[in-house]
């Protein structure tokens, strides 16, 4: 039976707003495409992190959704970072690097194949990306499917948290295709270990109805 | 030699079937009849639409590998032809269908689920055009997924998992949590991944790639050695074979470190051994054996070595499998496991292939020739790009 857990943080990124926990804001500069968008997103949120210019696109909006996630929360003091679990999903996996390497090697005259760019041929590079940035050891898992499934993002992050494997789960759906890109992320906490927060802030249960609500709303 | 219990105990996930298809056969136990004899899979390659460089690579039998899937086709779907199906589809399909004949009985319904796990699925695709393979959308990893359990019309739409090179472990961890916390009765695990220049260039890139077949833990070990092939697992609650052997514990961690180069320490796969082992409820001390991840790349192995000793394993036996077949990558996990299995189903542990002279700075206890011996617990243990490490446990009741 799974313990009661609750939703504090999420972001969602998307073309045309970025959502943070209840807040909505709309993106009110002309669409040119991901590489400008994610860019000048970077650039208003002022993180400073070299690495982020490395990364391939899939990276940079996860990277992105979990920095604005964390970004002045109290949860990395009540949680350790072993505990915490990581558990993405999308539909196209790394399709949009694979087709970037695959020019790289297509043709035979001008041949350049870089392991810059191959080693983000694996959705999971993600997850490392941010496990790196934030010490993150825990459980990790990266699955592929054709949508974002609330109830399957549930059947899979309760399997983290189920005895103690994890006592939190970042989780969500990553997904770019070229210029067709969705963030969702959410921070999934034990009701034990927010029991003091609970008393100040009303947070939603981590169930299909409210992971459903909050992914839709836009 | 006492076991504990405690509360993360999982109730009794069993294995009902297995298969291995790779380059040295298309059972368990032809393959494993090959290990045995000491038969590696290796053989230069240097056709230029395959590899850029000549390389030993382990590669399944095309002409072979068409002959046994048109043998499950007229069997399974004889309206159905062989065209309509990618190389990788034909390997999963020759493999899961081989594991399913050890059960008898239909696991395809509401309580059953399929999990397929790969790294790059028909990644061949790209390098081909429309007119060499009819549906390009196949690239998708669960539109491949869904052909494959719709082939054996499995109920439930089948899960994937893509965890580069543990992948195959997370499959079966998923699979066993799912079991034990009452999801499914039954779950089929395959993991495959075909070799295609995409991989082998990439690889390649990297300087990571042996121009002799790999030698896991070896002092000469300089890289390592890429294979392809495909592995089923069948999981349950109820079913089980002659020799019931458990899943018994998981786990996975992330060493937050490097997204390409091992963790300095082995802290991390350490970790996921010991939380692994905590779940099993069993002692350094109770492990009989230890199949390593063993790419024979220098870091990877001298990082193993270390989480070895670290978890308290270093007298315990530990072969690489993969010196006779490579590395399978999203089919690693599942492939590996199979063969280690069979060491416990046989009580025979197998030479690590291509080991001599021990390479590493822990002294590990590496297998030097088969070995009859009592295996009731066995370690299976992965690493990966990402930074990713998992460690799974397998128990004879």
């Amino acid at each position: 039976m799974a313990e009661t857990c609750y939703i504090t943080h999420w972001n969602i990124i998307r073309k045309h707003a970025v959502i943070q926990n209840d807040k909505v804001e709309p993106i009110n500069e002309i669409f040119v495409n991901f590489a400008a968008y994610i860019k000048a997103l970077y650039k208003k949120e002022k993180i400073s992190y070299p690495k982020f210019y490395k990364m391939d696109n899939l990276s940079k909006l996860g990277f992105l959704g979990a920095e604005m996630l964390f970004k002045d929360i109290s949860f990395f003091e009540r949680c350790r970072k072993e505990d915490i679990g990581i558990m993405i999903m999308n539909s196209s996996s790394s399709l949009d690097t694979d087709l970037l390497y695959n020019e790289t090697i297509k043709d035979k005259s001008n041949y350049y194949p870089s392991p810059s760019v191959f080693v983000y041929t694996l959705p999971n590079i993600l997850i490392g990306e941010i496990c790196i940035r934030h010490k993150i050891k825990g459980e990790n898992a990266f699955f592929v499917s054709d949508l974002f499934e609330p109830a399957k993002v549930i059947e899979f992050v309760n399997l983290l948290l189920d005895k103690d494997r994890a006592q939190a789960c970042l989780c969500g759906w990553v997904e770019v295709i070229k210029d067709n890109f969705e963030s969702a992320l959410f921070l999934v906490e034990k009701e034990k270990t927010i029991k003091e927060y609970l008393k100040r802030n009303e947070y939603p249960c981590f169930n299909v109805e409210n992971l459903t609500q909050l992914y839709q709303n836009n | 030699m006492g076991t504990f219990v405690n509360d993360k105990m999982m109730k009794p996930v069993y294995i009902a079937g297995d298969n291995i298809v790779n380059s040295l056969g298309f059972s368990t136990i032809e393959v494993i009849q090959n290990v045995e004899s000491g038969r590696t899979g290796f053989q230069k390659y240097n056709e230029r639409s395959l590899t850029p460089a000549p390389l030993p690579l382990s590669l399944v039998n095309t002409s072979l590998l068409t002959e046994r899937f048109s043998g499950v086709l007229s069997n399974r779907h004889p309206e159905m032809h062989e065209k309509e199906f990618t190389r990788l589809e034909k390997m999963f399909i020759v493999s899961i269908d081989d594991a399913l004949k050890e059960t008898e009985r239909d696991i395809y319904g509401g309580n059953s689920l399929l999990i397929i796990s790969s790294t790059k699925g028909n990644i061949d695709l790209l390098e081909k055009g429309e007119s060499e393979f009819p549906d390009p959308d196949r690239i998708y990893l669960w539109k491949m997924a869904n052909m494959i359990g719709s082939f054996f019309r499995f109920a439930n739409r089948p899960v994937v998992v893509s965890n580069a090179c543990i992948s195959g472990i997370v499959a079966l961890s998923t699979a066993a949590r799912m079991i034990d916390a009452g999801l499914y009765d039954h779950i089929v695990v395959a993991g495959g991944d075909l070799l295609s220049e995409f991989v082998i260039s990439g690889f390649l890139s990297f300087q990571a790639l042996s121009h002799e077949p790999c030698r896991p833990f070896d002092i000469a070990r300089n890289g390592l050695s890429l294979g392809e092939g495909c592995g089923t697992l069948i999981l349950s609650s109820i079913l089980k074979k002659s020799t019931a052997i458990t899943v018994s514990g998981s786990a996975i961690t992330n060493d937050a470190n490097h997204i390409s180069g091992p963790s300095l320490t082995g802290e991390e796969l350490a970790m996921a051994i010991m939380k692994s082992l905590n779940e099993a409820a069993l002692h350094p001390d109770d492990i009989d054996f230890v199949s390593a991840h063993g790419t024979a790349t220098l870091y990877n192995d001298e990082m193993e070595s270390k989480a070895i000793e670290i978890a308290g394993l270093r007298k315990v036996p530990v072969n690489s499998f993969k010196g006779y077949w490579g590395h399978t990558l999203g089919a690693a996990g599942v492939i590996e496991s199979v063969a280690t299995i069979r060491s416990m189903e046989s009580n025979l542990l197998f030479r690590s292939a291509g080991f001599d002279e021990l390479g590493v700075p822990i002294q590990l206890n590496v297998v030097r020739k088969n070995t009859r011996t009592q295996v009731k617990n066995c370690l299976k243990t992965a690493s990966g790009f990402g930074g990713c490490n998992a460690a799974m446990v397998f128990h004879k009741v």
